[in-house]
Protein backbone atom coordinates (compact mmCIF):
# COMPACT_ATOMS: atom_id res chain seq x y z
CA UNK A 1 0.00 0.00 0.00
CA UNK A 2 1.58 3.40 -1.15
CA UNK A 3 0.38 5.32 1.67
CA UNK A 4 1.72 3.47 4.28
CA UNK A 5 4.96 4.68 5.96
CA UNK A 6 8.15 2.57 6.10
CA UNK A 7 10.51 1.51 8.71
CA UNK A 8 14.50 2.75 7.93
CA UNK A 9 15.21 -0.46 7.20
CA UNK A 10 12.30 -0.58 4.17
CA UNK A 11 9.67 -3.01 6.24
CA UNK A 12 6.25 -1.25 6.32
CA UNK A 13 5.49 -0.01 10.04
CA UNK A 14 3.07 -2.95 11.18
CA UNK A 15 1.56 -0.52 13.52
CA UNK A 16 0.63 2.16 10.64
CA UNK A 17 -0.28 -0.95 8.10
CA UNK A 18 -2.79 -2.49 10.30
CA UNK A 19 -4.35 1.31 11.41
CA UNK A 20 -4.70 1.67 7.06
CA UNK A 21 -6.47 -1.78 6.71
CA UNK A 22 -8.57 -1.64 9.59
CA UNK A 23 -9.31 2.64 8.36
CA UNK A 24 -9.80 1.37 4.56
CA UNK A 25 -11.93 -2.10 5.77
CA UNK A 26 -14.53 0.46 7.46
CA UNK A 27 -14.22 2.66 4.20
CA UNK A 28 -14.80 0.43 2.11
CA UNK A 29 -17.87 -1.01 4.45
CA UNK A 30 -19.30 2.85 4.11
CA UNK A 31 -18.95 3.45 0.45
CA UNK A 32 -20.60 -0.39 -0.25
CA UNK A 33 -23.53 1.10 1.90
CA UNK A 34 -24.07 4.29 0.68
CA UNK A 35 -24.09 2.36 -3.23
CA UNK A 36 -26.65 -0.16 -1.43
CA UNK A 37 -28.68 2.69 -0.30
CA UNK A 38 -28.89 4.80 -2.87
CA UNK A 39 -29.56 1.23 -5.52
CA UNK A 40 -32.32 0.40 -2.80
CA UNK A 41 -33.80 3.97 -3.31
CA UNK A 42 -33.79 4.00 -6.70
CA UNK A 43 -35.02 0.92 -7.27
CA UNK A 44 -38.10 1.49 -5.32
CA UNK A 45 -39.00 5.15 -6.20
CA UNK A 46 -40.12 6.11 -9.84
CA UNK A 47 -39.16 6.87 -12.33
CA UNK A 48 -38.89 2.74 -13.64
CA UNK A 49 -37.14 1.86 -17.05
CA UNK A 50 -39.62 -1.59 -17.50
CA UNK A 51 -37.77 -2.24 -20.54
CA UNK A 52 -34.29 -2.43 -18.60
CA UNK A 53 -35.95 -4.27 -15.86
CA UNK A 54 -37.61 -7.31 -18.43
CA UNK A 55 -34.43 -7.75 -19.76
CA UNK A 56 -32.59 -8.11 -16.74
CA UNK A 57 -35.17 -10.28 -15.43
CA UNK A 58 -34.66 -13.02 -18.61
CA UNK A 59 -30.89 -12.24 -17.95
CA UNK A 60 -30.67 -13.25 -14.28
CA UNK A 61 -33.28 -15.48 -14.34
CA UNK A 62 -34.16 -17.26 -17.18
CA UNK A 63 -30.50 -17.91 -18.21
CA UNK A 64 -29.45 -18.83 -14.91
CA UNK A 65 -32.21 -21.72 -14.40
CA UNK A 66 -29.69 -24.47 -16.06
CA UNK A 67 -26.76 -23.98 -13.52
CA UNK A 68 -28.73 -23.25 -10.97
CA UNK A 69 -31.05 -26.66 -12.12
CA UNK A 70 -27.97 -29.16 -12.70
CA UNK A 71 -26.31 -28.02 -9.14
CA UNK A 72 -29.20 -28.66 -7.22
CA UNK A 73 -30.01 -31.98 -8.90
CA UNK A 74 -26.29 -33.06 -8.11
CA UNK A 75 -26.35 -31.62 -4.50
CA UNK A 76 -29.67 -33.37 -3.97
CA UNK A 77 -28.06 -36.72 -5.07
CA UNK A 78 -25.43 -36.28 -2.86
CA UNK A 79 -27.00 -34.56 0.10
CA UNK A 80 -28.80 -37.97 -0.12
CA UNK A 81 -26.36 -40.36 -0.16
CA UNK A 82 -24.36 -38.92 2.50
CA UNK A 83 -27.53 -39.03 4.83
CA UNK A 84 -28.02 -42.26 3.81
CA UNK A 85 -24.32 -43.49 4.91
CA UNK A 86 -24.52 -41.31 8.06
CA UNK A 87 -28.10 -42.75 9.12
CA UNK A 88 -27.50 -46.56 8.75
CA UNK A 89 -24.62 -45.93 11.47
CA UNK A 90 -27.59 -45.71 13.70
CA UNK A 91 -30.32 -47.32 12.07
CA UNK A 92 -32.25 -44.24 10.87
CA UNK A 93 -31.43 -44.49 7.37
CA UNK A 94 -36.10 -44.07 6.80
CA UNK A 95 -35.08 -40.01 7.47
CA UNK A 96 -33.45 -39.66 4.66
CA UNK A 97 -36.50 -37.87 2.48
CA UNK A 98 -36.98 -35.60 5.64
CA UNK A 99 -33.42 -34.84 6.00
CA UNK A 100 -32.94 -33.95 1.89
CA UNK A 101 -36.00 -31.66 2.14
CA UNK A 102 -34.77 -29.95 5.48
CA UNK A 103 -31.75 -29.16 4.28
CA UNK A 104 -32.50 -28.23 0.77
CA UNK A 105 -35.41 -26.24 1.49
CA UNK A 106 -33.82 -24.27 4.63
CA UNK A 107 -30.31 -24.50 3.72
CA UNK A 108 -28.88 -25.39 0.28
CA UNK A 109 -31.64 -24.56 -2.44
CA UNK A 110 -30.31 -21.07 -1.25
CA UNK A 111 -27.26 -21.27 -0.68
CA UNK A 112 -26.22 -23.24 -3.46
CA UNK A 113 -28.34 -20.75 -6.21
CA UNK A 114 -26.61 -17.58 -4.23
CA UNK A 115 -23.53 -19.32 -5.04
CA UNK A 116 -24.02 -19.95 -8.76
CA UNK A 117 -25.45 -16.29 -8.97
CA UNK A 118 -22.66 -14.98 -7.42
CA UNK A 119 -20.61 -16.52 -9.85
CA UNK A 120 -22.69 -16.06 -13.24
CA UNK A 121 -24.45 -13.03 -12.19
CA UNK A 122 -22.08 -10.70 -9.94
CA UNK A 123 -19.42 -11.30 -12.08
CA UNK A 124 -21.40 -10.63 -15.49
CA UNK A 125 -23.11 -7.66 -13.71
CA UNK A 126 -19.14 -6.22 -12.98
CA UNK A 127 -17.99 -7.09 -15.92
CA UNK A 128 -20.66 -5.38 -17.87
CA UNK A 129 -20.77 -2.40 -15.88
CA UNK A 130 -16.86 -2.07 -15.48
CA UNK A 131 -16.27 -2.16 -19.07
CA UNK A 132 -19.24 0.37 -19.64
CA UNK A 133 -17.11 2.74 -16.57
CA UNK A 134 -14.08 2.68 -19.02
CA UNK A 135 -15.44 2.83 -22.08
CA UNK A 136 -17.18 6.07 -20.62
CA UNK A 137 -20.98 4.41 -21.50
CA UNK A 138 -21.80 5.51 -18.08
CA UNK A 139 -20.57 9.25 -17.87
CA UNK A 140 -22.54 9.51 -21.57
CA UNK A 141 -25.65 8.32 -19.61
CA UNK A 142 -25.27 11.11 -17.03
CA UNK A 143 -24.74 13.89 -19.74
CA UNK A 144 -27.55 12.30 -21.16
CA UNK A 145 -29.94 12.80 -18.42
CA UNK A 146 -30.47 9.24 -17.51
CA UNK A 147 -28.81 8.15 -13.72
CA UNK A 148 -27.20 5.06 -13.72
CA UNK A 149 -28.51 4.40 -10.77
CA UNK A 150 -32.24 4.22 -12.09
CA UNK A 151 -31.11 3.17 -15.39
CA UNK A 152 -28.52 0.55 -14.84
CA UNK A 153 -28.31 -0.69 -11.84
CA UNK A 154 -32.13 -0.70 -9.95
CA UNK A 155 -33.31 -2.73 -12.66
CA UNK A 156 -30.10 -5.32 -12.01
CA UNK A 157 -31.20 -4.78 -8.43
CA UNK A 158 -34.92 -6.00 -9.12
CA UNK A 159 -34.43 -8.06 -11.48
CA UNK A 160 -32.42 -10.14 -8.63
CA UNK A 161 -35.07 -9.36 -5.69
CA UNK A 162 -37.94 -10.98 -8.06
CA UNK A 163 -35.54 -13.92 -9.87
CA UNK A 164 -33.68 -15.33 -6.95
CA UNK A 165 -37.03 -16.49 -5.44
CA UNK A 166 -38.42 -18.18 -8.67
CA UNK A 167 -34.96 -19.85 -8.94
CA UNK A 168 -34.48 -21.05 -5.42
CA UNK A 169 -38.20 -22.17 -5.66
CA UNK A 170 -37.02 -24.55 -8.84
CA UNK A 171 -33.57 -25.58 -6.96
CA UNK A 172 -35.74 -26.30 -4.61
CA UNK A 173 -38.32 -28.90 -6.34
CA UNK A 174 -34.90 -30.13 -8.17
CA UNK A 175 -32.30 -30.52 -5.08
CA UNK A 176 -35.42 -32.61 -3.73
CA UNK A 177 -35.70 -35.03 -6.89
CA UNK A 178 -32.45 -35.32 -6.74
CA UNK A 179 -32.25 -36.92 -3.54
CA UNK A 180 -35.26 -39.16 -4.67
CA UNK A 181 -33.70 -40.12 -7.93
CA UNK A 182 -31.09 -41.60 -5.94
CA UNK A 183 -32.64 -42.82 -3.06
CA UNK A 184 -35.45 -44.69 -5.24
CA UNK A 185 -32.85 -45.80 -8.12
CA UNK A 186 -29.99 -46.82 -6.03
CA UNK A 187 -30.85 -47.05 -2.58
CA UNK A 188 -34.40 -49.01 -2.71
CA UNK A 189 -36.66 -46.78 -1.24
CA UNK A 190 -40.22 -47.06 -2.27
CA UNK A 191 -41.31 -44.16 -4.20
CA UNK A 192 -44.56 -43.17 -3.16
CA UNK A 193 -43.22 -43.42 0.66
CA UNK A 194 -40.45 -41.11 -0.17
CA UNK A 195 -42.55 -38.57 -1.45
CA UNK A 196 -44.94 -38.82 0.91
CA UNK A 197 -42.22 -38.61 3.89
CA UNK A 198 -41.36 -35.45 1.93
CA UNK A 199 -44.14 -33.38 1.62
CA UNK A 200 -45.58 -34.74 5.30
CA UNK A 201 -42.58 -33.64 6.55
CA UNK A 202 -41.62 -30.00 4.96
CA UNK A 203 -43.82 -26.93 6.16
CA UNK A 204 -44.43 -23.96 5.19
CA UNK A 205 -42.02 -22.29 7.19
CA UNK A 206 -39.08 -23.97 5.70
CA UNK A 207 -40.45 -23.13 2.47
CA UNK A 208 -40.49 -19.21 3.39
CA UNK A 209 -36.88 -19.74 5.28
CA UNK A 210 -35.35 -20.50 1.63
CA UNK A 211 -37.66 -17.91 -0.07
CA UNK A 212 -36.53 -15.15 2.29
CA UNK A 213 -33.18 -15.86 2.01
CA UNK A 214 -33.66 -15.57 -1.81
CA UNK A 215 -34.48 -12.32 -1.76
CA UNK A 216 -31.57 -11.11 0.80
CA UNK A 217 -29.21 -12.91 -1.60
CA UNK A 218 -30.29 -11.44 -5.03
CA UNK A 219 -29.98 -8.11 -3.21
CA UNK A 220 -26.46 -8.76 -2.06
CA UNK A 221 -25.45 -10.61 -5.41
CA UNK A 222 -26.61 -7.56 -7.63
CA UNK A 223 -25.64 -4.84 -5.14
CA UNK A 224 -21.79 -6.44 -5.42
CA UNK A 225 -21.67 -6.48 -9.31
CA UNK A 226 -23.23 -2.87 -10.06
CA UNK A 227 -20.56 -1.73 -6.77
CA UNK A 228 -17.19 -3.17 -7.85
CA UNK A 229 -18.21 -2.60 -11.62
CA UNK A 230 -18.64 1.56 -10.77
CA UNK A 231 -15.21 1.77 -9.03
CA UNK A 232 -13.87 -0.45 -12.13
CA UNK A 233 -10.11 0.75 -12.63
CA UNK A 234 -9.18 1.56 -16.35
CA UNK A 235 -8.33 -1.53 -19.14
CA UNK A 236 -9.07 -5.07 -19.13
CA UNK A 237 -6.90 -5.69 -15.64
CA UNK A 238 -9.50 -3.04 -13.76
CA UNK A 239 -12.42 -4.79 -15.35
CA UNK A 240 -11.03 -8.12 -14.20
CA UNK A 241 -10.17 -7.08 -10.73
CA UNK A 242 -13.31 -6.02 -10.45
CA UNK A 243 -15.49 -9.40 -12.00
CA UNK A 244 -13.53 -11.22 -9.39
CA UNK A 245 -13.44 -8.86 -6.67
CA UNK A 246 -17.75 -8.84 -6.92
CA UNK A 247 -17.50 -12.47 -7.51
CA UNK A 248 -15.55 -13.41 -3.93
CA UNK A 249 -17.60 -10.45 -2.19
CA UNK A 250 -20.85 -11.92 -3.33
CA UNK A 251 -20.04 -15.16 -2.10
CA UNK A 252 -18.86 -14.05 0.95
CA UNK A 253 -21.66 -12.18 1.43
CA UNK A 254 -24.20 -14.72 0.71
CA UNK A 255 -22.67 -17.09 2.73
CA UNK A 256 -22.12 -14.44 5.60
CA UNK A 257 -25.86 -13.39 5.38
CA UNK A 258 -27.12 -17.06 5.46
CA UNK A 259 -25.38 -17.40 9.03
CA UNK A 260 -27.03 -14.53 10.13
CA UNK A 261 -30.38 -15.19 8.44
CA UNK A 262 -30.22 -18.89 9.81
CA UNK A 263 -29.62 -17.44 13.30
CA UNK A 264 -32.25 -14.95 12.87
CA UNK A 265 -34.82 -17.23 11.99
CA UNK A 266 -33.65 -20.01 14.67
CA UNK A 267 -33.99 -17.12 17.34
CA UNK A 268 -37.84 -16.22 16.48
CA UNK A 269 -38.67 -19.82 16.21
CA UNK A 270 -38.83 -19.97 11.99
CA UNK B 1 -20.86 42.12 -23.45
CA UNK B 2 -22.43 39.16 -24.14
CA UNK B 3 -22.56 36.77 -21.23
CA UNK B 4 -20.72 33.78 -21.92
CA UNK B 5 -22.89 30.65 -21.69
CA UNK B 6 -19.84 28.47 -19.81
CA UNK B 7 -17.16 29.89 -17.30
CA UNK B 8 -14.97 28.03 -15.47
CA UNK B 9 -13.54 30.41 -12.69
CA UNK B 10 -10.35 29.16 -10.67
CA UNK B 11 -10.82 25.98 -11.03
CA UNK B 12 -8.75 23.39 -9.08
CA UNK B 13 -8.78 19.63 -9.31
CA UNK B 14 -6.87 17.30 -6.96
CA UNK B 15 -6.04 13.19 -7.08
CA UNK B 16 -4.53 12.59 -3.68
CA UNK B 17 -1.06 14.72 -4.10
CA UNK B 18 -2.11 15.17 -7.93
CA UNK B 19 -2.66 18.90 -8.58
CA UNK B 20 -4.01 18.25 -12.69
CA UNK B 21 -5.38 21.69 -12.67
CA UNK B 22 -4.30 24.27 -11.00
CA UNK B 23 -6.53 27.34 -12.00
CA UNK B 24 -8.45 26.90 -14.92
CA UNK B 25 -10.04 30.18 -15.83
CA UNK B 26 -11.56 30.37 -19.08
CA UNK B 27 -15.22 31.34 -20.71
CA UNK B 28 -16.93 30.46 -23.95
CA UNK B 29 -19.53 32.83 -25.44
CA UNK B 30 -22.64 31.95 -26.95
CA UNK B 31 -22.44 30.34 -30.46
CA UNK B 32 -18.34 30.54 -30.14
CA UNK B 33 -16.32 27.92 -30.70
CA UNK B 34 -13.17 27.01 -28.46
CA UNK B 35 -10.48 25.03 -28.94
CA UNK B 36 -8.36 23.71 -25.82
CA UNK B 37 -5.27 22.13 -26.85
CA UNK B 38 -2.60 20.77 -24.66
CA UNK B 39 -0.30 17.40 -23.95
CA UNK B 40 -1.28 14.38 -22.82
CA UNK B 41 -1.41 14.04 -19.12
CA UNK B 42 -2.23 18.12 -18.84
CA UNK B 43 -5.43 17.97 -17.54
CA UNK B 44 -7.68 18.29 -20.55
CA UNK B 45 -10.16 15.42 -20.08
CA UNK B 46 -10.37 16.80 -16.30
CA UNK B 47 -11.32 20.48 -17.40
CA UNK B 48 -13.77 19.06 -19.80
CA UNK B 49 -15.53 16.36 -16.42
CA UNK B 50 -15.70 19.03 -14.53
CA UNK B 51 -17.44 21.14 -16.92
CA UNK B 52 -19.96 18.81 -17.56
CA UNK B 53 -20.51 17.74 -13.96
CA UNK B 54 -18.93 14.86 -14.11
CA UNK B 55 -16.00 15.72 -11.50
CA UNK B 56 -16.55 18.27 -8.65
CA UNK B 57 -14.02 20.45 -8.50
CA UNK B 58 -11.48 21.02 -5.80
CA UNK B 59 -11.89 24.55 -5.53
CA UNK B 60 -13.44 27.17 -7.72
CA UNK B 61 -16.58 27.87 -9.46
CA UNK B 62 -18.75 26.44 -12.87
CA UNK B 63 -21.32 29.01 -14.36
CA UNK B 64 -23.20 27.99 -16.96
CA UNK B 65 -25.29 30.69 -18.49
CA UNK B 66 -24.86 32.75 -15.40
CA UNK B 67 -25.90 30.32 -12.85
CA UNK B 68 -23.18 28.23 -10.36
CA UNK B 69 -23.59 24.61 -11.28
CA UNK B 70 -20.55 24.00 -9.66
CA UNK B 71 -22.34 21.01 -6.75
CA UNK B 72 -25.58 21.83 -8.18
CA UNK B 73 -28.05 18.13 -8.39
CA UNK B 74 -31.49 17.11 -9.56
CA UNK B 75 -33.38 19.47 -11.35
CA UNK B 76 -30.87 22.41 -11.64
CA UNK B 77 -28.22 19.51 -13.63
CA UNK B 78 -30.85 18.17 -15.31
CA UNK B 79 -31.37 21.82 -16.60
CA UNK B 80 -28.33 22.19 -17.67
CA UNK B 81 -27.59 19.24 -19.39
CA UNK B 82 -30.85 19.25 -21.41
CA UNK B 83 -29.11 22.25 -23.07
CA UNK B 84 -25.60 20.64 -23.16
CA UNK B 85 -24.30 17.92 -25.95
CA UNK B 86 -21.12 15.42 -25.76
CA UNK B 87 -19.62 13.65 -28.00
CA UNK B 88 -16.93 11.16 -26.50
CA UNK B 89 -13.43 10.55 -27.62
CA UNK B 90 -14.62 6.86 -28.28
CA UNK B 91 -17.90 7.82 -28.83
CA UNK B 92 -19.25 6.15 -26.14
CA UNK B 93 -22.11 4.86 -27.99
CA UNK B 94 -24.36 2.24 -25.48
CA UNK B 95 -23.12 -1.47 -27.31
CA UNK B 96 -26.63 -3.33 -26.14
CA UNK B 97 -28.38 0.17 -28.47
CA UNK B 98 -29.34 0.26 -31.98
CA UNK B 99 -27.69 2.77 -33.65
CA UNK B 100 -30.62 4.91 -33.81
CA UNK B 101 -31.45 3.76 -29.81
CA UNK B 102 -28.57 5.85 -28.46
CA UNK B 103 -28.92 8.71 -30.87
CA UNK B 104 -32.50 8.93 -29.29
CA UNK B 105 -31.87 8.03 -25.94
CA UNK B 106 -32.27 11.43 -24.40
CA UNK B 107 -35.63 12.03 -26.30
CA UNK B 108 -37.18 8.48 -25.12
CA UNK B 109 -35.64 8.41 -21.67
CA UNK B 110 -35.80 11.90 -20.41
CA UNK B 111 -37.55 13.95 -22.67
CA UNK B 112 -40.62 11.59 -22.99
CA UNK B 113 -40.69 11.53 -26.80
CA UNK B 114 -42.66 7.99 -28.01
CA UNK B 115 -40.77 5.67 -29.90
CA UNK B 116 -41.60 5.74 -33.12
CA UNK B 117 -41.34 9.58 -33.15
CA UNK B 118 -38.01 9.24 -31.77
CA UNK B 119 -36.93 6.94 -34.11
CA UNK B 120 -38.03 9.34 -36.85
CA UNK B 121 -36.33 12.31 -35.61
CA UNK B 122 -33.07 9.90 -35.05
CA UNK B 123 -32.76 8.84 -38.60
CA UNK B 124 -33.31 12.36 -39.58
CA UNK B 125 -30.23 13.44 -37.67
CA UNK B 126 -28.53 10.29 -39.04
CA UNK B 127 -29.16 11.67 -42.49
CA UNK B 128 -27.53 15.43 -41.34
CA UNK B 129 -24.43 13.61 -40.50
CA UNK B 130 -24.51 11.55 -43.92
CA UNK B 131 -25.70 8.08 -42.87
CA UNK B 132 -28.23 6.04 -43.89
CA UNK B 133 -31.11 5.01 -42.47
CA UNK B 134 -29.77 1.01 -43.32
CA UNK B 135 -27.43 2.39 -40.59
CA UNK B 136 -30.20 2.54 -37.82
CA UNK B 137 -30.47 -0.33 -37.02
CA UNK B 138 -27.06 -1.92 -36.45
CA UNK B 139 -25.47 -2.17 -33.52
CA UNK B 140 -22.48 -0.18 -32.88
CA UNK B 141 -20.23 -3.15 -32.73
CA UNK B 142 -21.32 -3.73 -36.70
CA UNK B 143 -20.29 0.14 -37.57
CA UNK B 144 -16.64 1.21 -38.15
CA UNK B 145 -15.24 3.87 -35.86
CA UNK B 146 -15.77 6.70 -38.30
CA UNK B 147 -19.48 6.18 -38.41
CA UNK B 148 -19.32 5.81 -34.69
CA UNK B 149 -18.03 9.10 -34.52
CA UNK B 150 -20.92 9.93 -36.74
CA UNK B 151 -23.52 8.48 -34.48
CA UNK B 152 -22.00 10.16 -31.56
CA UNK B 153 -22.10 13.40 -33.20
CA UNK B 154 -25.46 12.91 -34.17
CA UNK B 155 -26.68 11.81 -30.64
CA UNK B 156 -24.86 15.22 -29.26
CA UNK B 157 -27.13 17.41 -31.55
CA UNK B 158 -30.48 15.86 -31.63
CA UNK B 159 -31.61 17.75 -28.94
CA UNK B 160 -30.49 21.18 -30.44
CA UNK B 161 -28.13 22.04 -27.61
CA UNK B 162 -26.76 25.27 -26.41
CA UNK B 163 -23.49 24.00 -26.01
CA UNK B 164 -21.77 20.74 -27.35
CA UNK B 165 -17.95 19.46 -25.95
CA UNK B 166 -15.91 17.20 -28.56
CA UNK B 167 -13.36 15.12 -26.91
CA UNK B 168 -10.44 14.78 -29.15
CA UNK B 169 -13.41 14.10 -31.81
CA UNK B 170 -10.87 13.04 -34.56
CA UNK B 171 -8.85 10.30 -32.38
CA UNK B 172 -8.30 7.51 -34.10
CA UNK B 173 -9.34 8.78 -37.18
CA UNK B 174 -7.78 8.53 -40.28
CA UNK B 175 -6.79 12.22 -42.66
CA UNK B 176 -9.66 12.00 -44.89
CA UNK B 177 -12.35 10.58 -42.45
CA UNK B 178 -11.11 13.08 -39.42
CA UNK B 179 -11.45 16.06 -41.83
CA UNK B 180 -15.40 14.84 -43.02
CA UNK B 181 -15.93 14.90 -38.70
CA UNK B 182 -14.40 18.44 -38.55
CA UNK B 183 -16.19 19.13 -41.77
CA UNK B 184 -19.73 17.70 -40.02
CA UNK B 185 -18.75 19.40 -37.04
CA UNK B 186 -18.22 23.33 -38.64
CA UNK B 187 -21.67 22.83 -40.48
CA UNK B 188 -23.93 20.95 -38.11
CA UNK B 189 -22.58 23.12 -35.04
CA UNK B 190 -23.45 26.45 -37.47
CA UNK B 191 -26.92 24.81 -38.32
CA UNK B 192 -27.31 25.04 -34.82
CA UNK B 193 -26.06 28.26 -33.54
CA UNK B 194 -24.26 26.27 -30.57
CA UNK B 195 -21.47 27.02 -28.66
CA UNK B 196 -18.34 24.44 -28.50
CA UNK B 197 -15.98 23.37 -26.34
CA UNK B 198 -13.59 20.90 -28.23
CA UNK B 199 -10.24 19.04 -26.67
CA UNK B 200 -7.70 17.98 -29.22
CA UNK B 201 -4.18 17.46 -29.97
CA UNK B 202 -4.72 17.78 -33.72
CA UNK B 203 -3.33 21.29 -34.57
CA UNK B 204 -5.38 20.42 -38.06
CA UNK B 205 -8.50 19.72 -36.72
CA UNK B 206 -8.06 22.72 -33.79
CA UNK B 207 -7.49 25.49 -36.98
CA UNK B 208 -10.45 24.16 -38.50
CA UNK B 209 -12.90 24.47 -36.13
CA UNK B 210 -11.77 26.96 -33.94
CA UNK B 211 -12.89 30.58 -33.26
CA UNK B 212 -10.53 30.74 -30.45
CA UNK B 213 -7.68 28.55 -28.96
CA UNK B 214 -6.81 28.25 -25.80
CA UNK B 215 -3.81 26.04 -24.54
CA UNK B 216 -3.80 24.16 -21.11
CA UNK B 217 -0.20 23.71 -19.29
CA UNK B 218 0.66 21.87 -16.03
CA UNK B 219 -3.20 22.12 -15.02
CA UNK B 220 -3.67 26.28 -16.17
CA UNK B 221 -4.56 27.78 -19.29
CA UNK B 222 -1.44 29.80 -20.37
CA UNK B 223 -2.47 31.31 -23.53
CA UNK B 224 -5.42 32.13 -25.15
CA UNK B 225 -5.94 34.07 -28.89
CA UNK B 226 -7.91 34.48 -32.38
CA UNK B 227 -7.14 30.66 -34.24
CA UNK B 228 -5.60 32.43 -36.79
CA UNK B 229 -2.77 33.77 -34.51
CA UNK B 230 -1.75 29.63 -33.20
CA UNK B 231 1.30 30.02 -35.63
CA UNK B 232 2.76 33.48 -34.32
CA UNK B 233 1.46 33.22 -30.64
CA UNK B 234 4.70 34.55 -29.29
CA UNK B 235 4.22 32.06 -26.71
CA UNK B 236 7.64 29.30 -26.39
CA UNK B 237 5.01 26.56 -25.18
CA UNK B 238 2.51 27.23 -28.11
CA UNK B 239 4.86 27.46 -30.47
CA UNK B 240 6.45 24.43 -29.81
CA UNK B 241 2.77 22.64 -29.15
CA UNK B 242 1.50 23.61 -32.56
CA UNK B 243 4.91 22.94 -34.30
CA UNK B 244 5.18 19.35 -32.86
CA UNK B 245 8.85 19.79 -31.69
CA UNK B 246 10.35 17.44 -29.37
CA UNK B 247 12.82 19.96 -28.28
CA UNK B 248 11.68 23.15 -25.97
CA UNK B 249 10.48 23.78 -22.76
CA UNK B 250 7.53 21.44 -22.48
CA UNK B 251 9.42 17.99 -21.59
CA UNK B 252 7.54 14.80 -23.93
CA UNK B 253 5.48 12.51 -21.79
CA UNK B 254 7.35 9.53 -21.87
Amino acid sequence: MSNVSTHKSGFPNPLRWIGASVLGFFAEIGRLSTFAGRVTFAAFTPRWFWGEIGRQIIRIGFYSFPVVGMSAVFIGAALALNIYTGGSRYGAEQFVPNIVVLGITRELGAVITGLMLAGRVSAGISAEIGAMRVTEQIDALETLSASPYRYLYAPRFLAALITLPMLVAAANIIGVMGGWLVSVYSLDFDSTTYLRNTLDFVTRDDIMVGLIKAVVFGGVIAVMGCYQGDRSQAGATGVGRAATLSMVGAAVLVLATNFILSNLFVEIGL
Amino acid sequence: MTQPILKLEGIEKSFGRNNVLRGVDIDVAPGQSLVVIGGSGSGKSVMLKVALGLMTPTAGKVLFDGHDVTSSTGKTRESMRARVGMLFQAGALFDSLTVWENVAFRLINADGVKRRDARERAIETLKKVRLGSEVAGLYPAEISGGMQKRVSLARSIISEPDLIFFDEPTTGLDPITADAINDLIIEQVRGLGAATVTITHDMSSARKIADEVAMLFEGRIIWRGKANDVDHSGNEYVDQFVHGRAEGPIQPAI
